[in-house]
């Protein structure tokens, strides 16, 4: 039961980005389409969950003091084999990302989840923990693509929904829809929270 | 001429927090009076160009010849990180009043993705060292520029009567999209 809340806190009571606003800035870059957030998400969700467990193993080994350093390496290392997969696999999505990818690293949600959670918990629980965190963030980053791309281009996932000659609203696709469907998304939530 | 189309550029129409979205915590975080955001973004100014410059030389010098490109993610973390801390203890003992205007935002700004975004992006960009320079000073002016602004219209917000539901982070970012938006005006000038 302990470790289902663990996986689940993620996506509601402690969503990275709709309730403790971490890692706003890949958040409002790359959610110009859903396709891009999902993305985004899932290797920001592979860098978690990876650096957590790495973190959890080594955590007994690394003196106190050179803790953040030692825990930035790792989390440098895995962002880099992410980058270099998707170079090699996903040509397109890594050219759409660009330098977001390598900015994973300095993230704070997953500096964040290191000192947080996997610095003081064991392997199993610190998995599970950047699972739900990464899914958490790459649910939040798929429904604002997803928002986004209705209303700015009226497709979803690149199917297009309106007729072929129409256009979106095209301001939700740049860069000033991006802050203003975070804005009210955040609000909507607040209210749903308290109403709960 | 080629010196002032980068700076244009980078200041204006590419606006590295409006659209580039580089360095949004401390665009949200420390914009709600005017001296912080002057302090923030003078210690990006300072930070941004040292790191640029480092950065590009152990890509250039080190990285490159000894075929390390992809060691290039780790290698500029540490580099920044290391800088930062250096900063802090040159400054503290070099100009302690300096020290004292800045030194609580240096920490805050190893993980501030501007620096390690334009210090990528510079390689990117095939840029030579000086216009590498003049594009980091040019986008730490453009991040001060708008976490000027930025602040300027959170003060006034302040005492402005918003709705419940949209109090705080909602309505900054709210700000920050019509911000955004008004920075648009400026496309088309280079």
């Amino acid at each position: 039961m302990n470790q289902v809340n663990n996986f689940t806190k993620g996506f509601f009571k402690e969503n990275p980005i709709l309730v403790l606003l971490l890692g706003t800035c890949p958040t409002l870059a790359v959610t110009s389409s859903a396709i891009n957030g999902l993305g985004m998400g899932l290797a920001t969700t592979f860098v978690l969950f990876m650096s957590n467990v790495f973190i959890s193993m080594i955590k007994g080994f690394v003196p106190d003091k050179v803790r953040i350093p030692a825990f930035v390496v790792v989390i440098a290392s895995f962002v880099t084999v992410v980058d270099l997969l998707m170079q090699g696999y996903t040509p397109a999505l890594s050219n759409q990302l660009g330098i977001f990818i390598p900015l994973i690293v300095v993230n704070c949600i997953v500096l964040g989840r290191a000192e947080a959670f996997a610095a003081k918990n064991n392997i199993l629980s610190s998995a599970i923990d950047g699972l739900g965190m990464g899914l958490g963030f790459a649910m939040a980053l798929v429904i604002l693509g997803g928002i986004r791309e209705m209303l700015g281009a009226g497709s979803l996932f690149g199917y297009k929904f309106i007729a072929e000659s129409a256009d979106g609203i095209l301001v939700f696709i740049l860069a000033p829809g991006a802050f203003i469907t975070l804005g009210f998304l955040i609000a909507i939530l607040k209210k749903l929270n308290k109403t709960s | 001429m080629e010196y002032i189309i980068i700076v244009i550029s980078a200041v204006f129409v590419n606006n590295i927090v409006l659209a580039q979205f580089l360095g949004i915590c401390p665009f949200l975080g420390v914009s709600n009076k005017i001296e912080t955001a002057f302090g923030m973004g003078a210690s990006v100014l300072f930070v941004l160009t040292l790191a640029t410059i480092v950065t590009y030389l152990v890509q250039v010098f080190v990285l490159v010849p000894l075929n390390l490109a992809f060691l290039q993610t780790i290698s500029f973390i540490l580099i920044i990180a290391a800088l930062v801390q250096m900063l802090e203890i040159i400054l503290k003992k070099v100009s302690p009043t300096l020290y004292q205007a800045l030194g609580i935002y240096l920490p805050l700004i190893t993980t501030n993705c501007a620096v390690m975004g334009v210090a990528i992006l510079v390689i990117k960009k095939d840029f030579n060292l000086a216009e590498s320079v003049v594009f980091a000073v040019a986008n730490a002016i453009g991040f001060a520029l708008a976490l000027v602004i930025f602040s300027g219209i959170r003060e006034q917000l302040a005492l402005a009567d918003v709705p419940k539901g949209m109090k705080g982070i909602p309505i900054a970012l709210v700000t920050a999209g019509i911000l955004a938006l008004a920075f648009m005006g400026f496309a088309g000038l280079v």
